[in-house]
């Protein structure tokens, strides 16, 4: 066992602990970026100037009107950028644009009084539009050849003969739409200036490093002037990786042109209107089967839909080409994946970043076919499983492939499938307008960052000479008990008790050059780094224990904060009592940790190589119920195994799980982005910018029963105390949720039909599949075998997927 | 304005978390939320400003009818803080500290049911109120939706999950929410250590004030008497009328509007009562939901299923009849029951009352025939009832969305054949409507699996329904047919397990 991995006695990590904000949330007290800017005087509110066009050149912007409104203090244009005029990475992200690219892009900001102050007078400026042709949809973005970035291909063998050996081939497209990120906390940031005209900004974003280098390059300042603080995010789920920094940079901007503090805080209409989402993807493929069911070829089209400017586009595609294959060994393959250039928001990281689009694609592929090929769709999905040995098409070996293999047999056995399955036909039998569905998903996601140098963290760890402790680390908390974490990291690698670790709040001067938290790394990485930091000290620490017991370093020992020597009898010494000798001795007794991951590589031009440490892996069963009249559905049954390494925090992880299963079936079932992509006056506009209008999964939507299990003995060698990360995978098994749903469906109809759902599975669309599986089973298509096309004519309007289905003998 | 008869205007005074607060400065359309917030008390959140995420979630206290007070939760963010002059406030501060939790924050810091916090303080506020419902333990009578299998909605301890279908989690999933929920026990007895949010509901909740403030961006009033409401808004034919504001509340957060005039109608004695009698039931306009699901929610079975369906018990605990018909939207979802149940609507002004049959009252898009003068003093619904009734609404989602269809049943059945027919429909035209086509094709007919499917295909023809972000015109003509054919499949159903 690695020593990263291994865990000493009477480990604090393990324990199930509470959030270690929880009394603190539950009782209001927990303080998030605006409550700050609500307890600071003199506060000035920006509000943008937004675009009503889909894309328009601004001719001229006149502030006049609104200066002369009460309470407006200044009105923020590109003309009062110090620095460079963008506020990404790429270069094609101008803070205050020359030319809107997206209905809702703010190209100036005012500043007021207050609130309505500023937003009477964004009313007031007066700006001259010179509107352009925009493209909103991915198909009119593929028809105009609009494109951004580097289009990159995954290939592996000859996926054009693998096809031409195939027993059956299958080519359909598919499609899934965004997802709006609705962290409850929109994108807030405050900004003060010094009086050596150092600023200082509160933001709620996952990547203060990142936010510190954007507001250097906009303000035309150095790293160093800058300090960038994230106290904790009211959620983030990658939307604050980097669509935050803007906002924080008119927060700056305007403290460092007026002198007074200036908050920026979105409202959700200006949240939704302004910020990236998941990317949209429309999926083109054929894949080849032999005649027991093993995938023998892919070959698939991937766009993704960027939107206005590139942000992480391109990192999203490559995790969704390296996630096509999910948890199946595709012997010949090709997956080609290109970004569209279009006038929407630019879309961004989201909670498994491109992994589910890529994922989602070989799973409708495999609920497609299951029908067709005459196998039970789970049994499909275990015969093509990875096997010790093989490699994913990018040519990393799947380590540990009999994980995924051993979680599906015990989930299978531990939701009664076989039983269930049984009662769900009997049920299906006994209504006509009613019908269950069951289905089993599995999930092998990779971690680690694709771009290898944000596979580092650093920490500062502070003991005082009362023994206490203060640590610092790079990652950032969005709810998602990265903080909880560290403390218990922190306490197991001191050996102290969880109450003798306090945890400061993020800052870029405490540590800097710090990784996004993301990837779901943030455990992984920040924990090796608390880890290295801790080990540091208690290396300077044993020597002195030592020389107090009479003991060599080497045998002492710190566990609950006593500290005792091999072979010494009687209770031992209290921590506090050896630090304070040691800051007699002057020991010092504070460290700075550093971790990096071992052994990644990868090049981006060839899409092959090793980028990820490990893969996290999980299954799911779920079962549902599906209304025939109205689609309508519910979700009746969930039971998740999901491989968390050994859990830093079963707590935590099972929030974790739970609540990215959750929003999972968000995404696939019920979360419905609408874009006008008319000729009308409302072209560009989104739709669903409101809480109203775009539903998020409620009690309504959480499974009835909701058995979630850790995967036992699960230690991971590569990680830190034998942990694997959990932020994202878990969100991908909510795949269940969707093939269960097919299977409902499938059940309106004849018994052998090929079902395409559209992506979300909304009732509406969940509607039109039972209307066309009814349609097959009035029509006669209960014509059975493995070798007929299911021509019924899709009669959903809005389904968006044509019914699949070339099939060769 | 005319304000004679009005109190001189005074600086509004509330109890917040057990402490005296003034108004102070601050603009007339000052929501609670804001107030609260920047007077330090910062737990609660905005989230959507709307009304349908639920972190600006509050606790009022309010009279529970039998003279003493209920905790009410509501949300912060569509309420002006003027309105709540002379009230009592709790904010997820006021219920505990990180050092003396509240037995809700326990349940819920320790369940796990916090992952980032920013809703955790409005779901606090939500349960609390549900904890403290005295009446918790039975289960709520609510008519089994006759739809898919619903899931257990009622907890072992007689907590009703739609206490918090209000509040949106992102994160958490909503398990270990509801393991916290259904993990409470009783308030304690009252006695010296006792629970004191609990003694308070052993006496009278404070009553609304005749408010008045007048600031630069616009004047508040509370009416005492439907007189004095009717001159003001005689002499003020612009002023907006607010009992709850879910709907005015709106405007004032997301589309930045002032009401110059804003005149409050809640305490008007005429328009917070619900009579019932002999040959109608009157709803005064302004009870709330909540008041009307209480009160009538067994009696009337339609409201029973209607009222539950209605947006989350944080708006049905402010949001009233008078604002959902007055406002006059095609998809608001009172409207299709009310005309099922052949309602009519009392009109008042100061020139006098008349009485206007619901089916007259829309006159277009968001449009009725209600003079500018006039406001709606109450609902009367006739009786009998019609013997078999449903309401079908067609949602994203099951719990607190905008119908994209809603379709009401009062059907009368006399041996077998239907002797009296209402339908009313929302979401299918530029205003809710009856089916009278539908009515048609059915009135006289057997109630069989014929007529149903003949009266469905006319039924999927009412309406001019059109293509929007909640659904295409397709599926909304596809779900009015499939609501008859539903009911009946339903109704022959029960019938069949009956005998």
């Amino acid at each position: 066992m690695s020593s990263l991995s291994q865990r000493p006695q009477a480990p604090v990590v393990g324990l199930a602990v509470p959030h270690e904000s929880a009394r603190a949330h539950a009782t209001g007290q927990a303080l998030y970026t605006d409550d700050i800017a609500q307890r600071t005087a003199n506060t000035l509110t920006a509000w943008p100037v937004q675009s009503p066009h889909a894309h328009a050149r601004v001719r001229s912007i006149e502030a006049g009107a609104a200066l002369a409104v009460q309470g407006v203090v200044r009105v923020l244009t590109a003309a009062d950028v110090p620095g460079i005029n963008d506020a990404g990475i790429k270069g094609d992200e101008p803070l205050f644009p020359a030319e809107a690219m997206f209905r809702g892009h703010a190209v100036a900001w005012v500043l007021g009084e207050d609130q309505a102050a500023a937003r009477a007078g964004a009313a007031a400026v007066a700006v001259d539009w010179e509107p352009l042709p925009s493209i909103i949809s991915l198909a009119e973005a593929i028809e105009a050849g609009s494109f951004q970035g580097v289009a990159r291909t995954v290939r592996r063998g000859d996926a054009g003969a693998g096809l031409a050996t195939a027993h059956l081939v299958v080519s359909g497209t598919t499609e899934c739409s965004g997802q709006e990120h609705f962290y409850l906390e929109t994108q807030a940031a405050l900004a003060v200036v010094d009086e050596g005209g150092q600023v200082f900004v509160q933001s709620s974003t996952q990547h203060p490093s990142e936010a510190q280098e954007i507001l250097a390059q906009v303000l035309g300042l150095a790293s160093h002037d800058i300090t960038v603080q994230s106290l904790r995010m009211g959620g983030g789920f990658g939307g604050k990786e980097m669509q935050s920094h803007a906002y924080a940079a008119v927060a700056a901007l305007g403290t460092l042109l007026t002198g007074r503090p200036v908050r920026v805080r979105l409202n959700r209409t200006l949240d939704m209107t302004m910020t990236g989402k998941r990317h949209g993807f429309l999926m083109d493929w054929e894949a080849g089967f032999a005649e027991d069911g093993r995938l023998l070829a892919l070959k698939a089209q991937l766009t993704s839909d960027g939107g206005w400017c590139l942000d992480m586009s391109e990192a999203v595609m490559a995790r969704a080409l390296c996630h096509v294959d999910n948890a199946y060994y595709i012997p010949d393959i090709e997956l080609r994946g290109r970004i569209a250039h279009s006038n929407k928001t630019s879309q961004t990281a989201f909670r498994g970043f491109g992994g589910p689009q890529g994922m989602l694609l070989v799973e409708d592929i495999l609920g497609r076919s299951a029908p067709l090929l005459g196998i039970a769709p789970e049994e499909l999905r275990r015969r093509n499983f990875y096997s010790e040995g093989q490699s994913t098409p990018y040519g990393m070996p799947v380590r540990d492939a009999g994980r995924i293999t051993g979680i599906w047999e015990q989930l299978l056995e531990r939701s009664d499938f076989a039983v269930r399955r049984r009662e769900v036909d009997d049920f299906n039998a006994a209504h006509q307008n009613r019908k269950r569905g069951l289905a089993a998903t599995p999930v092998k996601f990779g971690i680690s960052f694709n771009l290898i140098a944000f596979n580092q963290a650093g920490a500062l760890v502070h003991v005082y000479k009362d023994g206490s402790v203060l640590i610092n680390h790079g990652g950032t908390e969005m709810g998602q008990g990265l903080h909880t974490k560290m403390l218990q990291v922190a306490a197991t690698a001191l050996g102290l008790p969880l109450s003798s670790i306090r945890l400061a709040p993020t800052r870029t001067d405490k540590v800097p050059n710090t990784s996004a938290t993301a990837a779901s790394s943030g455990s992984d990485l920040n924990g090796g780094a608390v880890k290295d930091a801790c080990g540091q000290i208690l290396a300077r620490l044993a020597p002195v224990a030592g020389a107090m017991m009479g003991v060599p370093a080497g045998d002492v020992r710190f566990s609950r904060g006593i500290v005792t020597g091999l072979g010494v009898a009687g209770p031992g010494v209290p921590f506090a009592d050896v630090v304070r000798q040691a800051y007699l001795q002057r020991v010092q007794l504070w460290a700075a940790g550093h971790y990096r991951t071992e052994g990644l590589h990868w090049n981006p031009e060839t899409m092959q190589g090793e980028p990820f440490k490990y893969f996290a892996c999980g299954a799911a069963v779920a079962e549902v119920e599906v209304d025939g009249f109205t689609g309508a559905y519910t979700q009746r049954r969930t039971d998740i195994i999901h491989d968390a390494g050994d859990s830093l925090s079963p707590m935590v992880d099972i929030g974790q799980i739970e609540g990215g299963y959750v929003q999972g079936v968000g995404w696939l079932t019920l979360e419905d982005l609408r874009w006008d992509d008319s000729g009308g006056p409302n072209r560009g506009m989104l739709l669903t910018q409101s809480a109203s209008t775009y539903k998020l999964p409620s009690f309504s939507e959480m499974p009835e029963v909701f058995n979630v299990h850790l995967l036992e003995h699960a230690v991971e060698e590569g990680a830190v105390y034998g942990s694997k990360a959990v932020g994202e995978p878990p969100l991908m098994l909510a795949f269940a949720a969707r093939e269960a749903l097919r299977d409902a469906v499938g059940a309106f109809g004849p018994a052998v039909r090929s079902t395409t759902l559209a992506s979300p599975a909304t009732p509406e669309a969940v509607f039109w599949a039972v209307h066309s599986a009814s349609d097959a089973a009035a029509r006669g298509h209960a014509n059975g075998g493995t070798g007929h096309t299911p021509g019924t004519p899709a009669p959903e309007p809005e389904s968006g997927q044509p019914q699949p289905a070339a099939v060769r003998p | 304005m005319d304000n004679n008869e009005l109190l001189a205007g005074t600086d509004p005074a509330f109890t917040v978390n057990g402490a005296p607060r003034q108004f102070g400065p601050g603009p007339a359309n000052t929501t609670a939320l804001d107030w609260l917030r920047s007077n330090g008390l910062t737990g609660a959140k905005e989230g959507c400003a709307e009304g349908e995420c639920g972190a600006c979630a509050i606790l009022v206290a309010q009279p529970d009818r039998h003279g003493g007070t209920a905790w009410t939760a509501v949300n912060s963010c569509l309420i002006p803080m003027a309105s709540l002059d002379g009230q009592e406030l709790l904010t997820a501060e006021g219920l505990g500290t990180p050092g003396s939790l509240h037995p809700v924050q326990e349940a819920m810091a320790g369940a796990g049911g916090s992952q980032c916090g920013y809703c955790t303080p409005g779901f606090v506020c939500s349960m609390a109120a549900e904890y403290y419902r005295p009446d918790r333990g039975a289960p709520a009578q609510r008519p089994a939706d006759s739809g898919a299998a619903q899931p257990s909605e009622t907890g072992p301890n007689g907590f009703d999950l739609h206490a918090l279908s209000g509040n949106l989690c992102r994160c958490t999933g909503y398990r270990p929410i509801r393991d916290a929920a259904f993990s409470l026990g009783r308030p304690p007895a009252v006695k010296p250590d006792g629970d004191p949010l609990a003694a308070r509901c052993g006496s009278p909740a404070p009553a609304l004030r005749t408010t008045l403030l007048e600031r630069g961006d616009g004047v508040f009033v509370r009416a005492a008497t439907l007189e004095q409401a009717a001159s003001l808004l005689a002499a003020n034919p612009g002023a907006v009328l607010v009992a709850g504001s879910t709907d005015w509340g709106v405007e004032v957060t997301i589309r930045a509007r002032r009401a110059p005039l804003a005149i409050a109608i809640d305490r008007i004695p005429e328009l917070d009562a619900i009579d019932v009698r002999e040959d109608e039931i009157e709803i005064g306009a302004a009870v709330p939901l909540s008041e009307i699901e209480r009160v009538l929610g067994a009696r009337v079975p339609l409201l029973g299923q209607l009222i539950p369906q209605f947006a989350s018990r944080l708006i049905r605990n402010r949001a009233t009849l008078g604002g959902n018909l007055g406002t006059a939207s095609p998809i608001g979802d009172s409207p299709p029951a009310l005309l099922a149940l052949d309602a009519r609507l009392i009109l008042a002004s100061a020139a006098g009352e008349r009485t206007v049959p619901l089916s007259e009252f829309f006159t277009g898009y968001r449009s009725t025939v209600r003079a500018a003068d006039e406001l709606i003093k109450s609902v009367l619904i006739p009786m009998p009832l019609a013997g078999l009734t449903a309401f079908h609404k067609v949602a994203k989602r099951r719990f607190d969305d905008i119908s994209s269809v809603a379709a009401a049943f009062a059907l009368t059945l006399d041996g077998g054949r239907l002797t009296r027919v209402r339908i009313g429909l929302g979401g299918v035209a530029a205003t809710p409507l009856r089916a009278r086509a539908t009515e048609d094709a059915l009135a006289g007919r057997p109630w069989t699996r014929e007529t149903a499917e003949a009266a469905a295909a006319v039924l999927e023809t009412e309406g001019t329904p059109m293509d929007d972000h909640r659904a295409s015109a397709r599926y909304r003509s596809a779900m009015l047919a499939n609501a008859l054919l539903k009911l009946h499949a339903d109704s022959t159903q029960k019938q069949e397990e009956q005998s």
